[in-house]
């Protein structure tokens, strides 16, 4: 069975050729600037990779959990306040949609406050409203309907969704999700445009050496193979040594707590811990390329 | 004697009868141009199996330009060049590369890979179609001794004499046993002793059969020749295959 000509290529580049590889004279700084490019990039790519994928996290969180809590915020005189919140939790009963509702206790609230106005609040002496922690059914509340019924029966109760905040942040994690991929877009194009470079340096420091092989009956795909092998050797091995330091600093990063905020959440999680190690697969296929089409560029302009 | 060539200026030509049979390299009113300056014009040639010439001229005539259109380093720009019966213009870089398989080139400036041993280096047509030089080492080894580098097989191309490249460059040209072998100037930097030992080493192959052209300004080594061999002689001058077949 005949394979097709790409996989072709790809076998006998994992296969190699001793011979094929001895042709090309060993290069210096065009090694060892491939294996650093290659390195650096994956390192960036390990970064880009984990800001995508916590953002993403963020975004995916930041929507899910916020979309299914609302707030209840009933301000009355004092003497009516327990009743109407009472009468606001009745209510919260009977309501479609509603999967809990709780009262925030005067000592929660007190906790909430005392980052801002400090641990000694007379929280008896000031106006506080009382707040109703509402959990959602993945069905939702019908948000009109309850603040009409409200209006009604508890007319001092405000319904917050959370919706105006929550709108702008799960925006920005998604837009920084979305950078994360384009860096990593970028970061490949940067690494292939750094392979084409160094792998062009290389033919045209072996002109002769091509030259003559062209001579005695060299095929061109026979003379790209040598150097293509080469230099996605060098970008694999760089990138595996890159990505592997680039993880390992993901991983040393301070791990996410209660407290934690964004970037002590900056990492991967359960099976994406295993995404890096595709990076020197995307590095290796990515020199393929570039060192296959310079090769065959520059073997087209000579006879 | 039958003349292979069908230049009209041909003079053993003009006794009528071309040689029939198949030419390994055929070339019908070929020209080349470059630069705007046309540097070789009408050129006839068919080359016969098993043939042996000389391609003479003075220097900068055309006889390198005649030879890299030979082995197609050059295309014509007008004219029907066929190698081994396929016409060049229809060959693809796959067909060039297998047609060079087939022939041996002694370049003037005998270009190795100086990164590797002469015995490497004569084995290098092997290595690029594909075949592993180490199961034909006994073969390699005999070509060496034959070429007299027996004592030069490890050691790299810029330690040889002048002598010794031309010596290994046409052990490279004849390592695939290809059918036509073209030496460009082979005897160029080599003293008379050395030349004359280049010199039954292209007899010798064509006594195997091969097609042979020389490109040489060196009469003395065509008179040699011709005690020895039924050698064509083929002079470029003015841009034109002006005399073929005369007697020196």
């Amino acid at each position: 069975m005949r394979l097709p000509r790409f996989l072709t290529n790809i076998t006998g580049l994992l296969a190699g050729d001793g011979h094929a590889d001895r042709v090309v004279p060993p290069t210096g700084f065009t090694a060892q600037l491939t294996l650093f490019a290659a390195g650096a990039m994956a390192f960036l790519a390990v970064f880009a990779a984990a800001l995508s994928i916590s953002t993403g996290r963020l975004a995916d969180r930041w929507s899910d959990e916020l979309a299914r809590t609302a707030t209840l915020r009933i301000s009355a005189p004092a003497e009516q306040l327990e009743a109407q919140a009472a009468a606001a939790l009745r209510l919260l009963e009977t309501t479609t949609g509603v999967a809990s509702a709780r009262r925030i206790t005067a000592q929660e609230q007190q906790d909430l406050l005392t980052p801002w106005l400090g641990p000694n609040l007379p929280l008896d002496a000031l106006p506080i409203p009382a707040l109703i922690e509402v959990t959602q059914t993945r069905e939702g509340i019908d948000a009109d309907g309850l603040r009409a019924r409200l209006a009604g029966e508890v007319p001092g109760a405000v319904y917050d969704d959370h919706a105006r905040w929550r709108a702008p942040l799960v925006r920005a994690a998604q837009r920084l999700r979305g950078l994360g991929w384009l860096s990593l877009l970028l970061i490949t194009g940067v690494m292939g445009a750094m392979i084409t470079l160094a792998a062009s340096a290389a033919l045209a420091a072996n002109a002769r050496v091509i030259e003559t092989l062209r001579l005695i009956g060299a095929r061109d795909a026979y003379i790209a193979r040598a150097f293509v092998r080469r230099f996605t050797e060098r970008a694999l091995i760089g990138a595996a040594i890159g990505a592997a330091l680039g993880t390992l600093s993901v991983a040393l990063l301070p791990s996410a707590d209660t407290a934690g905020g964004f970037l002590t959440g900056l990492g991967f999680s359960g099976a994406g811990w295993l995404l890096p190690a595709l990076i020197p697969v995307i590095a290796a296929a990515v020199a393929f390329w570039a060192t296959r089409t310079a090769a065959l560029r520059t073997l087209r302009n000579l006879s | 004697m039958a003349c292979d060539c069908t230049a009209p200026q041909c003079q053993a030509h003009k006794g009528g009868k071309t040689q029939t049979g198949q030419a390994v390299i055929e070339l019908e009113n070929v020209s080349y141009s470059y630069g705007g300056g046309e540097l070789l014009s009408d050129i006839s040639l068919r080359l016969m199996p098993g043939s042996f010439h000389f391609l003479t001229g003075p220097s900068g005539a055309g006889k390198t330009t005649f030879l890299k259109l030979c082995y197609m380093e050059l295309m014509p720009t007008s004219g029907q060049l066929r190698v081994f019966e396929k016409p060049v213009g229809k060959m693809t870089r796959d067909d060039v590369a297998n047609g060079r398989r087939r022939i041996g080139v002694v370049h003037q400036d005998c270009q190795f890979l100086n990164h590797l041993p002469v015995a490497e280096n004569i084995a290098l047509p092997l290595t690029v179609s594909g075949r592993d030089p180490a199961g034909e080492a006994a073969n390699i080894m005999e070509l060496i001794q034959w070429v007299g580098l027996a004592n030069h097989a490890d050691v790299l191309p810029p330690q040889l004499s002048g002598g010794e490249r031309q010596r290994a460059a046409l052990a490279r040209a004849v390592v695939m046993s290809p059918e036509v072998v073209l030496a460009d100037e082979p005897t160029g930097n080599v003293d008379w002793d050395m030349s004359q030992r280049l010199l039954q080493l292209l007899i010798e192959l064509n006594k195997m059969g091969k097609t042979i052209v020389i490109a040489t300004h060196d009469l003395n080594l065509i008179r040699a020749a011709k005690a020895q061999v039924a050698a064509r002689v083929l002079r470029i001058a003015n841009r034109r295959l002006q005399l073929a077949g005369a007697d020196l």
